[in-house]
């Protein structure tokens, strides 16, 4: 097969899968994040790959500061917390200004929104440079190990993995096991009945949002590990997350998680053999077609409408 | 012929706003500039073909496409595939190792024409893809859209998703499309110099009076009864579907119509211009032709018009002077328009302008609706 021996072939699939688990991961935060904003309150986000890249930034400036003040073994950890509290701060405020007169007009959401994206993007390029960054990762981060002759697999990609488990369990908790999730999910169902039993619903579309972005930051201190940081590298992922939102059907944890798992393994393995932009477009073209055979994607909720 | 006229204009305060319209742009703007700044004007009113397209889609039909671009694209790649054959005959390129094929495509080492170049050899088959293929695109993307209501938000995702593909696919086949330099060095046009004063003179008024021409059949849509139909679309599908219309039908429709001016846009930009890239086809071009519109405002066919012009002014100016800006200013406007001013200019205009008779009617017509109602309770 392509003039790989059967052993090589095996090797490949199982680096390029890995491969593929790493994209997996940076999507799945992405998607978990826009499947929260888009999937429960039906308000595109076109400013979310901005937010990721806020907290791309904030993971940045903190390795640096870890280098300034020694404490690069341990920054990691707070640089995801504070990814977080950045990209949900902003997200808060957002909301408050723009997002919640919009409610009603979601196709104007959606290119306003877009402007926000290109007002961020500017605003990293004049305060951080058009150039790409990268942050100070600590040891432990990096090297790879192998468990077999032939096949190498890097740390921070189990890393970036692992931290993409916790985020979506905590988001499973969150919104199906708890009593903030309650509340977002009841106001997403029927607004006016849930806020006749007492639920402020403004305060839950706010925090809402600021959670879907607040997640979409922890994605950017994740993609910090695996490539480095510009002004656009937000964008160049906002169709690919949307895409997994959407093909996994809006408002379902379980799709977004199969879709993204599904379009990254196809994307990393088809780049690696046909050429790079002929996986994309044959991963994209698929998703498509599946799209206009069953528009309610691969895991429909089933709600009455 | 009278009542067709009225509906081609659109009253007699719709053939004066066109009227002006077309002094402004066949008159006025020819005789005030020098070539190097009408060309950018013709170049802006190509982009104002699309922004006319949106307004028809977006604006009276309330389907957001965010790939018209592609279309643009489209039109200016099938004129710019005649055009590149045209330019690169066995004599003039002699030096490559297979004369007689595009430059590119000799870098690329193909050494034959691939077969979907070749109906780009004869202008009249030249000039029929061009409204051809877009229209055939946006047929097969409606038809698999529209007849499974897919509508909304996500036909915006999706066209998005499409126009990225395609963005991708011209720059990755760089062999067969020039990649992501696009198709350049445009000469002649059966043997016609596109690059001389004249040239561009002509092609300017011809362009600009393609623009005027689409403005009409455009007015005529929607002043029909199909525009009435369209309205209703946007605002209460189900009523419509439930009074027995096909409304998947009616949407294909008008997207086809919609890719078809996009395509004429892009066809006159490429001879304008003389080149055609990928640049044109993506997400980024796509998003940019919406907000000509909502500025315009995206009800408006003329304002969507004077939106292009003046977006486009504006980006040439501020990013020549401040590049940083310039982004600023139009994620600005971006927000601005959307959140202030969902009517754009002409909303504007409508609003302060009450002399004008159109709007006395209007506000005629929205007195008498509660006593309307009121006679029926």
């Amino acid at each position: 097969m392509f003039g790989y021996t059967l052993e090589e072939v095996g090797n490949i699939v199982v680096m390029q899968g890995f491969s593929g688990l790493s994209l997996f991961s940076v999507l799945l935060l992405m998607a978990l994040g826009l499947a929260i904003i888009f999937g429960q309150m039906g308000v595109i986000n076109m400013a979310h790959g901005e937010f990721m890249t806020v907290g791309a930034y904030t993971t940045v400036f903190l390795s640096k500061l870890a280098v300034e003040y020694d404490f690069v073994k341990s920054y990691f950890v707070f640089a995801i917390i504070a990814a977080f509290i950045v990209a949900f701060i902003l997200g808060y405020v957002i909301e408050y200004v723009m997002i919640r007169h919009l409610y009603k007009r979601p196709l104007d959401t959606l290119l306003a929104t877009w402007g926000l994206s290109l007002v961020m993007q500017q605003i990293f390029r004049s305060t951080f440079g058009a150039k790409e960054v990268s942050a100070e990762l600590p040891e432990w981060l990096l090297g790879s190990f192998q468990p077999t002759e032939g096949i190498d697999i890097p740390i921070n990609g189990v890393f970036v993995m692992g931290l993409a488990l916790v985020v979506t369990v905590s988001v499973y908790l969150f919104m199906f096991r708890s009593r903030g999730g309650l509340r977002v999910r009841a106001t997403m169902q029927n607004r006016i009945m849930a806020g006749a039993v007492g639920i402020n619903t403004k305060q839950v579309d706010r925090v809402t949002f600021a959670l879907g972005c607040g997640i979409a930051g922890v994605a950017g201190a994740a993609f910090t590990t695996i490539a480095s940081t510009g002004p656009t590298t937000g964008s160049l992922y906002i169709v690919d997350s949307f895409m997994v939102v959407v093909f996994g059907g809006a408002a379902s944890l379980m799709g977004t998680i199969a879709s993204a798992f599904g379009i990254a393994q196809a994307q990393s393995l088809l780049q690696f053999f046909m050429t790079s932009s002929m996986g994309k477009v044959a991963t994209l073209m698929t998703i498509v077609i599946i799209l206009m055979m069953r528009p309610e994607g691969l895991f429909a909720a089933k709600v009455r409408k | 012929m009278n009542v067709l006229s009225e509906k081609v204009l659109g009253g007699k305060q719709g053939a004066l706003h066109l009227a002006i319209l077309a002094v402004l742009l066949l008159v006025i703007l020819p005789l005030c500039l020098d070539l190097f700044r009408l060309g950018l004007i013709g170049k802006y009113v190509t982009y104002a073909f699309v922004a006319i397209s949106l307004v028809l889609l977006w604006g009276n039909g309330g389907i957001l496409s965010l790939g018209q671009g592609m279309f643009f694209g489209l039109g200016g790649y099938c004129m710019a595939m005649f055009l590149k054959l045209e330019a690169s005959d066995p004599i003039s390129t002699k030096i490559q190792t297979t004369p007689g094929l595009p430059d590119f495509m000799d870098w690329n080492q193909i050494v034959e024409l691939p077969w979907f170049w070749e109906p780009f050899k004869s202008l009249p088959l030249t000039l029929l893809l061009v409204l051809v293929v877009p229209v055939l695109l946006a047929f097969i993307i409606g038809m698999a859209m529209f007849t499974r209501r897919v509508g909304g938000v996500y036909f915006s995702i999706i066209t998005q998703a499409i126009a990225l593909i395609l963005s991708i696919l011209i720059v990755g086949q760089q062999g067969y499309t020039g990649g992501v330099n696009g198709i350049t060095d445009l000469k002649t046009l059966s043997g016609w110099d596109i690059r001389t004063d004249s040239a561009k003179y002509c092609l300017y008024f011809m362009n600009a009076g393609l623009l005027i021409l689409c403005i009409m059949l455009s007015r005529f849509i929607l002043t029909s009864k199909f525009g009435m139909l369209l309205l209703a679309m946007r605002d209460k599908e189900e009523r419509v579907r439930f009074s027995g219309y096909d409304v998947a039908r009616f949407k294909i429709f008008i997207f086809c119509v919609a890719a078809m001016i996009s395509a004429i846009g892009g066809a006159m930009f490429t001879l304008q211009i003389g080149f055609m890239s990928p640049s044109f086809v993506g997400i980024v071009p796509s998003i940019e032709m919406v907000i000509f519109a909502a500025v315009g405002g995206r009800m408006s066919l003329i304002g969507a018009v004077y939106g292009t012009l003046l977006v486009n002014f504006g980006k040439t100016i501020f990013s020549e002077t401040y590049p940083e800006l310039w982004l600023f200013l139009m994620g600005g406007l971006f927000i601005a328009v959307v959140m202030f001013f969902p009517d754009g200019l002409a909303g504007i205009y409508e609003k302060y302008a009450p002399h004008c008779s159109f709007s006395m009617l209007r506000a005629r017509w929205l007195k008498k609706v509660p006593k309307v109602t009121g006679e029926r309770q």
